[in-house]
């Protein structure tokens, strides 16, 4: 015990130290269990790529939680992103300055609804989103009559995840864009979270949502721009996922949501709302994507990797509990 | 055992629980320093003290929910180390906590028994047993309560019954009241001292906890005060009040200021006419001026705080009109109060007032944190860190940083952290919601003289206050409720509060004079 007093920052900062701590060693042990596969670039560069997706989801995740609500709707909302995109740009043929912002303005649009659902229509935020999840998944299956939709024509497109901006200066670091554009969102989100009114709300609302409402904060209004910046996020995911696949596929989306889920809270952030952390969460999806990578690595067998990966998000959100009762 | 007659002997009885050296450290604080504490059989034993003087740590050492660090504890003089309040229970040691834990949806009987039902083959509820047993626990107890009522459905104090009952299933030798009156009205009291001198007449060990001087007077047998997490004495009951306050605070209290004039001539702030909303808030109406502090007395369930949220509009009026410094105001929300310049300080602090979770920053900020934005969205820390500090000085708010976590804060504390976002958002009209409800006697002064401040500045104030000895204190006029309507209206010096509790308790409603 220290006899500093217990604040908040020094409470969130142990924390951090945890994950990360957890993230090294699951990176230590695989790479002293496969050195020869696992820390190669590409290997490497291949974890970033494939935690890009899950990643920004769970930050979108993340603004929703901490305000003690849930979003079951961000991987069902990324399809349907990645679907409008696809209409916009590959069917009638928009140029990408405009198909990108339609694509994230979706997603804003859609999350705005959900918030709308829950502060207007006073439905909770799992059956808000659940219903929001199915009709957004029977909505992209009817918009493309169930087929995919493909960005071969449309110029660029590919460009967004796989190309790399960085490579053209610096050659040695041949890191995709998507990664960069996972990176950019994480930071603008943690400035919003840490440093704009919205976070701020978001958190306070977590915390006591009746307090809010009584220091005279518009609570719903709020609550409704913190869903459309999620469903925003969301939209952002649905770009990287098409790009990747160069394709808006309708059927793909459902379950993203839980792994989204998982790293939030391995991350340390409380489902009751009120705490949270940005840098967690990305601690959090690279935890998650690293231990698959590793588990495909070692030949562990797909279905054993799932039976793993739910033991150790229980493992984690255990642990993170034990510390906070030593607090 | 008698506690009157052995309390002057040098030949005092083995007490039944003994506590040495009691010590306990929380991150930053020691709570507990080298702690005696000493209760006999059959003696109402009151504890006193500012808050986060202690009291509330040594009980749950004493109730096995918390650990010791240090010292030693005997119980009929044997040494015991309870690991959990499971095991302190079964050595006879209940606590009831200030707070209310009961299941609203179970029964009486049902909450009483929770996790030790009488059982058939392991499995099966087996509810006669459970009503036979509640009925034979209830009779040995003389409660009145029904074992078959919902506790939703029970009053507050008859809520507190259960608690104590509940408590008592195992036999227990050292009872714990943590402030079991703070709900109570004067008639509920008197039903529940009545319990609590059978318990100690049949030996049991009572400590009490309270903050209210009257009622200590009235039940204990001795009272211990503590300070700054030691035990500072033991005194007999009849020891007078001024002398506990001294020792509670470590020096003389100063005495009241008196009450500051409102403005002359009175310029009306606030003024509301035929305000209903069901059964709670029935055609009221009347007129605050700057300046003034208008008092609102009446029992529990009297509407008080029902008119209160009707005005800052946390509830919806169903009719009824509001008048800001003479303009109309709709009141659809506390949005359209906060802009009118209405401020609430509501009564449950930890449901309604605080972000418990966050910064002592982040909550006297948030109802002006549209002051202290660059861009309109970007939160200025410089801004709200000086507004922090500003609000920490001048409530002299306890806390080691802005940083801090409110959950951490003694009650005392909390309350001014309530108290100074108010302040910040420079209301006219503020409205205190049983603003010293739990908080210890040195807060309390410094936030009624925070309140005579504010009315000497002009603002008009309102104070809604079941303790009938601070409404009267603190108010230039009175206004009584019963049942959703007001019954009076005193002002002047000389109002007793007989005249007080006449109003609140009439049997029918007067037209106020």
């Amino acid at each position: 015990m220290t006899s500093r007093p217990a604040s908040n920052w020094s409470a969130q900062a142990r924390q951090m130290l945890l994950a990360m701590a957890s993230l090294l060693a699951l990176v230590l042990v695989f790479s002293l269990l496969k050195p020869e596969a696992f820390m190669t670039t590409d290997n490497l560069i291949g974890i970033l790529q494939s935690t890009t997706v899950i990643g920004v989801l769970a930050i979108a995740s993340t603004f929703v939680i901490v305000t003690g609500g849930i979003d079951l709707s961000v991987g069902v909302l990324m399809t349907f992103c990645a679907v409008t995109g696809g209409v916009v740009m590959a069917e009638w043929r928009a140029p990408l300055w405009l198909g990108v912002p339609a694509t994230i303005g979706t997603g804003a649009l859609c999350g705005a609804l959900s918030g709308l659902a829950i502060t207007r229509l006073r439905v909770p935020p799992f059956i808000a989103t659940l219903g929001m999840m199915m009709l957004l998944k029977g909505l992209s299956l009817i918009i493309t009559r169930t087929k995919p939709i493909y960005f071969s024509d449309v110029e660029g497109f590919d460009q967004i995840a796989l190309g790399s901006w960085i490579e053209t200066w610096l050659p040695s670091l041949p890191l995709p864009n998507g990664v960069l554009i996972f990176a950019a969102v994480a930071v603008i989100s943690a400035v919003v979270l840490r440093k704009t009114v919205l976070g701020r709300y978001a958190l306070a609302i977590g915390s006591n949502e009746e307090a809010v409402r009584l220091s005279g904060v518009n609570v719903s209004r709020w609550k409704v721009l913190i869903y459309g910046f999620a469903g925003g996020i969301c939209g952002v995911a649905g770009l990287l996922i098409a790009s990747r696949l160069n394709s808006a596929q309708p059927a793909l989306g459902q379950g993203y949501e839980l792994d989204a889920i998982a790293a939030v809270v391995i991350g340390g952030t409380s489902l009751s709302g009120g705490v949270g952390s940005l840098l967690g969460t990305v601690i959090g999806a690279f935890i998650m994507s690293v231990l698959i990578n590793g588990l495909r690595i070692l030949s562990v067998a797909q279905e054993w990797q799932m039976v793993l990966t739910g033991a150790i998000i229980i493992l984690a959100v255990y642990t993170d509990k034990l510390r906070r009762q030593q607090d | 055992m008698n506690a009157l007659t052995s309390s002057d002997t040098d030949a005092e009885p083995a007490p039944l629980l003994l506590a040495r050296q009691m010590g306990k450290r929380y991150p930053g604080v020691l709570a507990l320093d080298r702690v005696d504490f000493a209760l006999r059989a059959g003696e109402v034993h009151a504890l006193m003290g500012e808050n986060g003087a202690g009291k509330s740590t040594l009980m749950k050492i004493l109730a096995g929910i918390v650990r010791r660090d240090a010292g030693q504890l005997w119980l009929g003089g044997q040494a015991v180390d309870f690991q959990s309040a499971a095991q302190a229970q079964a050595h006879g040691v209940a606590i009831v906590h200030q707070e209310l834990n009961l299941m609203p949806h179970l029964t009486v009987a049902q909450n009483i028994w929770l996790g030790r039902e009488p059982r058939r083959w392991g499995l099966w509820m087996d509810d006669a047993a459970l009503l036979a047993r509640t009925q034979a626990h209830l009779a040995a107890l003389q409660l009145p309560l029904d074992p078959l009522a919902p506790v939703q459905r029970l009053s507050i104090a008859a809520q507190q019954l259960v608690e104590i009952a509940k408590a008592l299933t195992q036999t227990a030798r050292v009872l714990i009241l943590d402030e079991p009156t703070a709900a109570l009205n004067p008639h509920e009291v008197q039903a529940l001292f009545e319990v609590v001198r059978r318990l100690r007449d049949q030996g049991v060990g009572v400590v009490y906890i309270s903050h209210k001087m009257d009622e200590i007077q009235r039940i204990a047998d001795r009272i211990t005060v503590m300070r700054d997490g030691r035990s500072i004495a033991t005194l007999p009951a009849s020891t007078p009040l001024p002398k506990l306050v001294a020792l509670m605070v470590g020096r003389e209290v100063a005495e009241t200021a008196p009450l500051p004039k409102p403005a002359q001539p009175p310029r009306e702030c606030l003024r509301v006419q035929g305000l209903r909303r069901g059964r709670a808030v029935q055609d009221v109406g009347f007129a605050l001026h700057a300046g003034e502090i208008l008092g609102f007395a009446g029992l529990m369930g009297a509407g008080r705080t029902e008119l209160a949220r009707l005005i800052f509009g946390a509830d919806r009026r169903e009719a009824g009109q509001i008048w800001v410094q003479g303009r109309p105001c709709p009141m659809r929300s506390p949005q359209d109060a906060v802009h009118a310049g209405v401020a609430y300080l509501p009564e449950d602090r930890k449901q309604h007032g605080l972000a418990i979770g966050m910064s002592v920053e982040a909550n006297i900020t948030l109802a002006s944190l549209r002051s202290c934005l660059r861009g309109g969205v970007w939160l200025a820390p410089a801004r709200l860190a000086q507004r922090a500090r500003e609000g920490v000085h001048r409530l002299r708010i306890k806390t080691p940083s802005i940083e801090q976590t409110v959950q951490l804060l003694s009650g005392g504390n909390q309350q001014k952290v309530v108290m100074a976002k108010w302040l910040l958002s420079q209301g006219e009209v503020l409205i205190f919601d049983e603003p010293t409800r739990g908080i210890d006697v040195v807060a309390k002064a410094d936030i009624h003289q925070l309140i005579r401040d504010l009315a000497a500045q002009g603002k008009a104030v309102i104070v809604i206050s079941s303790e009938l000895p601070e409404v009267l204190a603190l108010c230039h006029r009175i206004l009584v409720m019963k049942e959703g309507r007001i019954t009076g209206e005193l002002h002047g010096p000389g109002i007793t509060q007989a005249q007080l509790m006449h109003l609140a308790t009439l049997p029918q409603a007067l037209d106020p004079s």
